[in-house]
């Protein structure tokens, strides 16, 4: 087995998750709370990686962080190397690929929070950033858990999107599942199948986990 | 100027119905508003935009000298910015925090050891040691609401909202928590705005009621004047109780109340009846009228009296008694014409036991 493209799987799933347990809060609040009547636009943005084929995602990624875009341009002005076929550029695709995966269950959850609990804690003088800390936050801890546990899991068996921004660089952008394609092409049938399964034990004991906890895992948007 | 809380908004909802209401509540002597009136009456929006969760089309809220909301101002003061204490009717407890936990959540801004105290004396207050660290849903109707009223009250708010506290509760646990709400309300010291739309908890928590209906106040006055003289037909529709006087129980013979009003006694029901001072509500439709000198009856209370007033409405006709204290009657134009009714009449007015409700009237 390629204990390297699983480390870097691993590693790369792992601050996915974390990145977008960060930045899909807020996103997820917005959505939730929001009363701009354009907001389903946003809605919909956040939602394309789910029916977008993975390559397209990555090429529209590769162009916009590449060497001709003003992105590109300032990264590589910035930190001394281009974004594309780094493990940093490949980060910032998986986080794209995987935001619906983490946004919508941040949302569900959000939004099955009783609204006249957020009131009672304004009323009780905690703001809003503190309401969001002390008591949404609590409430909806099993869709947090479910939203970080699908990107982590979503990003583990990624193909396109690493395929088209990373390349498939050994210890740097070469995952799992690209190394288990590289051993079929190989005609390495035992060594795919022992990453595949793998992967498959991996991604399964982690579902379980979800549905375990929730059983409103794929519910898509919140019910509103 | 003395200090009160002026309101003069209106706020529409679209298909439904607009809401205006002006109501001046005195400050300086803390004093508890009721909101009364039937379900969709607007009362709730009122107490959620004094609340600052809800926000008025036009027109002003001020408290003392803090201006709360102004529309044309643009002024918004937000619901943490207004120290209000706040209980919506279904008392909204934190489900993930304990009943420490809920009452103490208001309350980050004290050092511990303040704090800690703060939540002993509530928890002492409000006869909740033991349940400490119990999570709401363990809680039984009455004990949740007590933890909410903790937990409004634990900030020492210069406004009480109450919005129906007691409707969640089953009717002995109600009649038994209302007094105890109004001897806490008393105790307190902080004006109060309670929604209801139960008149036997109007008159138990109230020192002034504002009867409300489909969006606009339609009377403010003593609970008394309310209920005995309301300003309209849709009033006296609204309130329901024809005779509301105040009296002092004198014996209580197992549920079986004496009660006297202005030297006239009266027999009525009222097996938990607290206190000495009630108020003594009679409907005009339970009030029988009888010549004087006929025959014994099951009612247990006879007053005679004075005809003072006839009133037709309709095939109906109210006629007001003076037996010791104004008890209206609802008869039939027909029963008038055979007992031969006129202003000045003798006439005996029957009611009974069970038709005189007495409710507690604490402080």
């Amino acid at each position: 087995m390629n204990w390297i493209a699983i480390a870097v799987t691993f590693k790369l799933a792992l601050l996915t998750a974390v990145v977008l347990l960060v930045v899909g809060l807020p996103i997820a609040y917005w959505l939730t709370f929001s009363k701009w009547r354009w907001k389903f636009i946003v809605e919909s943005v956040v939602a394309l990686p789910l029916v977008l084929p993975p390559t397209v995602l990555g090429f529209y990624i590769l162009v916009a962080i590449g060497p001709h875009s003003p992105v590109g341009r300032f990264y590589s002005d910035v930190v001394g190397h281009p974004l594309p076929f780094t493990f940093e550029g490949l980060l910032l695709a998986s986080i794209l690929y995987s935001l619906p995966f983490a946004v919508q269950p941040f949302a569900a959850a959000f939004a099955q929070v009783d609204h006249r609990l957020i009131e009672a804690s304004w009323t009780l003088g905690v703001s809003k950033l503190k309401t969001f800390f002390r008591l949404i936050i609590p409430l909806s801890a099993a869709g947090l858990i479910t939203g970080a546990v699908l990107s982590f899991a979503h990003t583990l068996g990624e193909f396109g999107v690493v395929l088209m921004v990373g390349g498939n660089i050994e210890g740097e952008t070469r995952t799992v599942s690209i190394d288990i394609y590289d051993e079929v092409q190989a005609l390495n049938y035992a060594g795919a199948a022992k990453t595949a399964l793998l992967l498959l034990a991996v991604s399964y004991g982690v579902l379980l986990l979800v549905y375990a906890m929730n059983r409103k895992v794929w519910a898509v948007w919140p019910q509103r | 100027m003395a200090a009160a809380l002026t309101v003069d908004c209106r706020k529409t909802f679209p298909g439904r119905f607009t809401t205006a209401a002006q109501l001046v509540l005195p400050l300086d002597h803390p004093r508890v508003l009721i909101l009364f009136g039937p379900s969709g009456s607007g009362k709730t929006t009122l107490l959620r935009c004094l609340a600052g969760l809800e926000w008025p089309d036009e027109g002003r809220i001020q408290f003392g000298s803090t201006t709360w909301i102004d529309v044309a101002a643009n002024i918004r003061l937000s619901p943490q910015a207004r120290r209000i204490g706040y209980m919506p009717q279904d008392y909204a407890l934190f489900p993930t925090h304990t009943v420490t936990g809920n009452i103490e959540y208001g309350l980050s801004d004290l050092p511990t050891a303040a704090r800690r105290e703060r939540v002993h004396e509530l928890l002492a207050l409000l006869q909740l040691q033991g349940l400490e660290q119990a999570k709401p849903a363990q809680l039984s109707g009455g004990q949740q609401q007590r933890v909410a009223l903790a937990r409004a009250i634990a900030r020492r708010p210069q406004l009480l909202l109450l919005d129906e506290p007691l409707s969640a509760l089953d009717a002995p646990t109600r009649s038994r928590l209302s007094g105890e709400l109004r001897a806490l309300l008393t105790q307190l010291h902080i004006p109060a705005v309670v929604v209801t739309h139960d008149w036997a908890e109007a008159l138990t928590l109230g020192d002034t009621i504002a009867v409300m209906n489909a969006g606009q106040v339609l009377q403010v006055g003593s609970p008394q004047e309310v209920f005995s003289r309301p300003a309209n037909a849709e009033v006296a529709q609204i309130v329901g109780i024809e005779t509301v006087v105040q009296g002092l129980v004198v014996a209580n013979d197992n549920g079986l109340a004496t009660v006297s009003v202005n030297g006239t006694t009266l027999k009525g029901l009222g097996a938990d009846v607290s206190g000495s001072a009630v108020y003594v509500c009679i409907r005009a439709e339970d009030v029988l009228l009888e010549q004087a000198g006929s025959g014994i009856t099951s009612a247990r209370n006879h007053l005679s009296g004075l005809v003072t007033e006839i009133l037709p409405q309709g095939v109906l006709v109210t006629v007001t008694v003076d037996c010791g204290f104004s008890l209206r009657a609802m008869i039939t134009r027909g029963a008038r014409e055979d007992l031969g009714l006129e202003r000045g009449s003798t006439v005996v007015a029957a009611i009974k036991a069970g038709a005189v409700h007495l409710v507690p009237r604490s402080g």
